[in-house]
């Protein structure tokens, strides 16, 4: 029990770092921070004690294997994940070029 | 962007291929271990990403390098779907079929398409990475002009 | 037929990577290609809604079906509900790329744009086919991810900062819609949304379903900008260009956020009163408050992004008096009509909103200004332009014999005859402020005394986007024939059939 509870703090710790943060690029770090503490309860979801890596062995039957399906669902996740922090990262960085700076309180065309 | 010491230059030299091989590796060996064309894909951008960390380029070989990559990339992923098309030609008519012969499990010419697959997307990934790297480079060079 | 359904994805897939790698060889590929297979996804999307008769169809992807009555693969799912949505998708996606063909040529790395444009059509046709949880997420973000990109594809200081904000609230709506995912999976062993339902229907513990439920709701709540979760909207509707503005104002908010929030909510999930009543209220605060600030808006591409939070506020308050009616069970025929109402406003909402951020884009591309304050009488000047977005602000503002008009007056009747007199009024009375607002920005654009000094040398829009503009407001007008009894029948029906009758979506797949 106290892994899912774990992975839950590690869930606010990137949502504290989300709202407080005012460096952009460590704005970037907690929403990654937030998305793999998901990807642990994913993990968690599909794990059965005492199971085997799911590769199956056609020599031994009758093995508890842990739930493939949710560790290939964190693969892809792993992948979107990966496409978002690029994005953000590249947004970042053309933002520094405009302001000079990576305070988020110096970005303020935008109000209302 | 500059190189590093002749140190991580060499050591670095010496480390690539191999990481590169056991890329190869790890996507050849996709639907019998764990692993597969995205973590390949991904050691395998990991080499070309030390070689050019350690040993420094100019920003006009980068542009070079980053069309090249996204080429390559977008052929792969086009090949992913050319094959997963071409499963609507052979045998049964659906996508993403398993039109080949599926061999004796465990061996590592088995499972059909499932290899292909695999290293079409690991030159996909690769290419992804690779090109991501190399646009973030070009960025921070373009901008501390 | 069924071989048709994973092309609606495969196609413009392969239609963006191509035009990657081809626009660098052939000069002028993308502008041809692009249009091109839009075209071509849009005849199969009519064929189908045409050779569809009131069924559904499934398509197991290779060829994976069931085993003992269980899915064990990835389902497409092809149903009355889903064929409308490809169809708008589709109609105004095609329309919006060929404005782009001249709107887009002020930017640079314009293949580019045609790929990403590619990218969001395909996202947005795998999330409305697909039957299956997880295969839904990762569309929905194929599709958002490509549109973060096109927010900021102008690369200005607006741009680039609305793309971050968009992003960073994008990415935590994903983490919760990924959560919530994973929690389902984990009670109920499957991730098929038939299959979900029938495992449901076995008996839940209520408390964890309403936590799913309120992770699911919060999520695609901020992708379809339902007012507590807004904030990114504005921002990111009004600093795209403008043909993307029309689809993510138009499409994506309904195709990712509504449609999938329905689905979910009306086929999946047995939905309890208090969710009813969480959709209702939603609704209505968006409805009011996003007209409100719509009212003090002077840049024209952030009145028209309010004022689609009013409109999705109609749509999701439709919706959840239908739910309310539904579980009382009292007045069947009244849910019918506010379910009804919904759809059919979604359709027309996505028509007339797309064309009045056409018309922006027009007086964008000539004046390069969006401040009301500084156009003016520009009647003369522009009347393609003009007279176009005459017809889509009275449809929006529901005037007859426009769309807006006939889907409003569905909705208020339905809260009149369901007695939610409170809604009914509150209905009429922020479509008068919309028509205040769309007055606003007429008289500011088009008919007040010019401040401009070189009117006489502003011309007419290129020939792509006057037509684009004008086969939209032909639409509009079109469209407000669904109103007749057996046109509505015929078009309407199969989709408020699905709704209505929740077990359906589940029956036709896992018999």
């Amino acid at each position: 029990m106290s892994v899912y509870i774990l992975s839950f703090v590690l869930f606010l710790v990137g949502l504290y770092g989300v709202i407080t943060r005012r460096n952009l690029i460590k704005i970037v770090i907690s929403l990654s921070i937030m998305e793999f503490s998901i990807f642990m309860i994913l993990v968690l979801v599909g794990y059965i004690d005492n199971g085997l890596a799911p590769i199956v062995d056609p020599a031994s039957g009758g093995q508890i294997y842990v739930d493939p399906l949710p560790q290939a669902m964190v693969l892809t996740a792993i992948v979107i994940g990966l496409a978002t922090t690029s994005m953000l990262m590249a947004i970042a960085i053309r933002l520094y070029r405009k302001y000079k700076t990576f305070d988020i309180r110096e970005l303020k065309n935008l109000r209302g | 962007m500059e190189g590093m010491s002749i140190i991580v230059k060499k050591v670095s030299q010496l480390l690539a291929g191999l990481i590169f091989v056991y890329g190869i590796y790890i996507i050849l060996h996709g639907h019998l271990t764990p692993g597969g064309g995205f973590a390949g894909g991904a050691i395998i951008a990991g080499a070309f990403i030390l070689l050019i960390l350690a040993n420094g380029s100019s920003a006009l070989n980068l542009k070079k390098e980053i069309s090249g990559s996204s080429n390559t990339e977008s052929l792969a992923i086009l090949m992913v779907v050319v094959l997963a098309m071409m499963s609507l030609a052979f045998g049964v008519k659906v996508f993403f079929s398993n039109f080949l012969p599926k061999g004796e499990p465990g061996e590592l010419l088995s499972a059909g398409v499932i290899p292909l697959y695999n290293i079409f997307i690991g030159i996909e990934v690769a290419g992804a990475i690779l090109t991501i790297f190399l646009a973030l480079v070009i960025f921070k060079e373009e901008s501390s002009k | 037929m069924e071989a048709m359904i994973p092309l609606f994805v495969a196609i413009p897939l392969i239609s963006a990577f191509l035009i990657v790698l081809l626009s660098k060889l052939i000069n002028g590929f993308h502008k041809i290609f692009a249009p091109f297979s839009l075209l071509a996804l849009l005849f199969m999307a009519v064929y189908i809604f045409t050779n569809l008769d009131n069924t559904s169809m499934t398509y197991a992807m290779g060829g994976w079906g069931l085993l003992n009555d269980l899915p064990i693969g990835i389902f497409l799912v092809l149903d009355g509900f889903s064929i409308l949505m490809l169809g708008i998708i589709n109609i105004i996606g095609f329309i919006a790329l060929f404005y782009s063909l001249s709107y887009i040529s002020k930017y640079t790395a314009e293949s580019n744009y045609y790929a990403l444009f590619c990218l969001i059509i395909a996202g947005m046709n795998g999330v409305v086919l697909s039957g299956d949880l997880f295969n839904l997420f990762v569309f929905l973000e194929v599709s958002v991810i490509s549109s973060y990109a096109l927010v900021a594809f102008g690369v200005g200081k607006t741009e680039l900062e609305a793309s971050f904000k968009y992003q960073v609230l994008g990415g935590l709506a994903s983490m919760l819609i990924l959560l919530a995912i994973g929690l389902i999976y984990w009670k109920t062993k499957t991730l098929n949304i038939a299959d979900v339902r029938n495992v449901m229907s076995g008996g839940f513990s209520r408390p964890y379903y309403i936590f799913v439920q309120v992770l699911l709701l919060t999520g695609f709540g901020l992708k379809a900008a339902i007012i507590p979760f807004h904030a990114w909207l504005p921002d990111a509707h009004s600093s795209a260009p403008s043909p993307i503005s029309a689809m993510l104002s138009g499409v994506l908010i309904k195709a990712v956020g509504i449609y999938v929030l329905i689905r979910l909510f009306f086929n999946m999930f047995e939905f309890t009163h208090e969710i009813a009543v969480v959709f209702t209220v939603l609704g209505t605060i968006s409805m009011v408050i996003g007209s409100l600030v719509a009212l003090v808006q002077w840049d024209v591409k952030r009145l028209l992004a309010y004022s689609s939070i009013s409109q999705m506020g109609y749509i999701v308050m439709a919706f959840g008096m239908g739910m309310i009616l539904l579980i009382k069970g009292d007045n069947e025929p009244a849910a019918i009509l506010a379910i009804g109402g919904g759809i059919y406003h979604m359709i027309n909402h996505s028509v007339f909103k797309g064309l009045l951020f056409l018309n922006a884009g027009a007086l964008e591309y000539r004046l390069d200004t969006r401040d009301l304050k500084q156009m003016g009488g520009l009647s003369k000047a522009m009347p393609v332009t003009s007279s176009t977005s005459l017809m889509a602000s009275m449809s929006i503002s529901g005037l007859p014999p426009f769309n807006g008009f006939f889907s409003k007056l569905i909705i208020i009747i339905a809260a009149v005859n369901g007695k939610f007199y409170i809604l009914a009024v509150l209905a009429i009375v922020i479509s008068i402020i919309t028509l205040a607002y769309f007055l606003k920005f007429q008289h500011y654009a088009f008919y007040n005394r010019t401040p401009l000094k070189s009117l006489d040398k502003i011309r007419e829009v290129p020939f792509p986007m006057t037509s684009s503009m004008i086969l939209l407001a032909i639409l509009c007008l079109a469209l407000s024939l669904l109103a007749l009894p057996s046109v509505n029948e015929a078009v309407l029906h199969p989709a408020i059939q699905v709704l209505m009758q929740s077990d359906l979506y589940s029956i036709t797949l896992i018999p």
